[in-house]
């Protein structure tokens, strides 16, 4: 185990988890508490699509997979803010459409047999050192956003009817929610896979609620769960030789399972 | 006559082809104590939405202090209806109440200690400072009342807006709000949206009912002898008051 340490894609990788998962601490939080998981399992299907023009146009993945992914969370802004009862079936057919259209694409590019799995399924070990550049610089742009924005962004999850009586921008604030989480899923992709990208959002940040009494405090919980099932699954993946994304998300679930138990038994008023 | 806090003038509004409102005139004068009753869907919360100016004006005129809604929201403090909702959401109690400041003299992180200490003096003035490190979800739907109170009172408005305040709070509960709302009345204007009239009816002195259209009543003393204010007036025949006067 310990000799593996000195192999720079299993450094590349540790590290990477360990970004990843409190970039998506923080904003699984954000999704958590605007009940947008939904929208935000939309935003990682679409980015599929993304994934597909960049491999057909010869881009940087992460590249087209991110404009892919805010174009796409500017539209279900637009949507949700303006055709609320319509919502669900648009996200529906974003979601449907972006993985088609990311198939074609990537069927159509010539000579290139992709493995659709690494992005089904996540692909952490073969995290580069540009990738890792990338996901420390969109957490450095999240943690900013939240401390410089915390007091609107809480007032707007909370309560967006009178954040907007108190001169708050609603519709800007939440659509810059939507286009944070669109380019984290994009990074969560490469460790978990979009399949899965919605449990590494949710998972962890589902006990942080259960234990916080505050949003920052649940971000900061959230993060630091996700990063210790991540170590945790990738322990195990290379043990057992087991795939990376799917075993970090049987680590949280068997945790929460875990965490449910236990409250149920110290309280018989546990309330999920 | 000293001037109207707010003012409204042959107001209709409607949603699409429904109309909601209908030739709604109505003057609140300073430190009054208006009730606006009526039945769900009549139309009273849609009032409230358009004196604090989150829906458009379509037809008539409302001037709150001599000017459009718009200009003077820091003036007029809000209480939504449901704040039982989003119990779960991880917040303290002062935060909410933090969240009512407008903002003008904000640091650029976080909040101003002069914020704090008001959010601590309105929590104070509600009887609510010793929960103030408690999250939100811990209340009780009447604690939870009063700190939405706070919250419209950090940015020390002239008019208190209630939406249906009451609506699933046990009685003693509900006697706390009213005799709150009672008390901060001597220093500003209350209006309370209700259906539960028996009560709101004792500590108003003013009262319009609204459906679709609106009637106005000016509460006699005589009739107010007939509320008792631990609360049970006969609904039946206060309708039948109102419907006497559409006559």
């Amino acid at each position: 185990m310990i000799e593996a340490l000195s192999y720079e894609f299993v450094q590349n990788a540790l590290i990477a988890g360990i970004l990843v998962s409190i970039a998506s601490g923080i904003i699984g939080s954000l999704i958590v508490v605007n009940r947008m998981v939904f929208l935000a399992g939309g935003i990682a299907h679409t980015a599929y699509g993304g994934i597909g023009m960049a491999i057909y146009f010869g881009l940087p993945i992460f590249l087209g997979a991110s404009i892919f992914a805010v174009v796409s969370a500017f539209i279900i802004a637009f949507i949700t803010l303006n055709h609320r009862h319509r919502m669900d079936t648009f996200i529906g057919l974003m979601w449907a459409v972006g993985m088609a259209l990311g198939v074609v694409l990537v069927d159509l590019t010539p000579g290139y047999n992709v493995d659709l799995m690494s992005y089904l399924f996540g692909s952490i070990l073969a995290v580069s050192h540009n990738d890792l550049y990338y996901m420390g610089g969109l957490l450095a742009l999240i943690v900013f956003i939240m401390v410089f924005w915390y007091r609107d962004i809480l007032a707007v999850s909370y309560d967006s009817e009178y954040a907007s009586l108190r001169g708050i921008n609603v519709r800007f604030f939440y659509t810059l929610i939507l286009i944070l989480s669109a380019l984290t899923v994009v990074v969560a992709i490469k460790v978990v896979g979009l399949i899965l990208v919605i449990a590494l959002l949710t998972i962890p940040v589902y006990i942080a609620e259960k234990l916080s009494n505050t949003l920052y405090m649940m971000m900061i919980l959230s993060g630091i769960f996700s990063s210790i099932f991540t170590l945790i699954g990738l322990v195990f993946s290379y043990s057992y030789d087991i795939s990376s994304g799917a075993s970090i998300i049987l680590i949280s679930a068997l945790s929460l399972f875990a965490f449910l138990i236990i409250g149920v038994l110290k309280s018989s008023k546990f309330d999920i | 006559m000293s001037k109207p806090v707010i003012e409204i003038k042959n107001l209709t509004f409607a949603y699409e082809k429904h109309t909601i409102l209908e030739d709604i005139s109505l003057r609140v004068e300073d430190k009054d104590f208006l009730a606006i009753i009526g039945p769900n869907g009549g139309g009273k919360s849609t009032l409230l939405k358009l004196i604090l100016g989150i829906n458009p004006i379509q037809k008539g005129t409302i001037r709150t202090f001599g000017e459009k809604p718009q200009k003077n929201l820091s003036k007029i403090g809000y209480v939504p209806q449901n704040t039982n909702v989003n119990t779960d959401f991880p917040i303290k109690v002062l935060e909410v109440v933090l969240m009512g400041h407008i903002g003008t003299k904000r640091p650029l992180f976080g909040y101003a200690k002069e914020e704090i200490m008001c959010a601590m003096g309105v929590l104070g003035q509600v009887g609510m400072q010793d929960f103030a490190q408690k999250k939100i979800g811990e209340l009780s739907g009447g604690q939870r009342q009063r700190v939405m109170i706070a919250r419209a009172l950090c940015a020390h408005p002239k008019i208190l807006i209630l939406d249906e305040p009451t609506a699933s709070i046990d009685i003693d509960g509900q006697k706390r709000i009213y005799e709150l709302l009672k008390k901060l009345n001597e220093t500003i204007t209350i209006i309370v949206v209700s259906h539960d009239i028996s009560v709101v009816l004792a500590y108003a002195n003013k009262v319009v009912h609204i459906n679709k259209r609106l009637i106005y009543h000016n509460l006699s003393s005589g009739e107010k002898d007939k509320l008792d204010k631990s609360g049970h007036f006969c609904e039946v025949e206060l309708f039948n008051m109102f419907k006497g006067e559409e006559k």
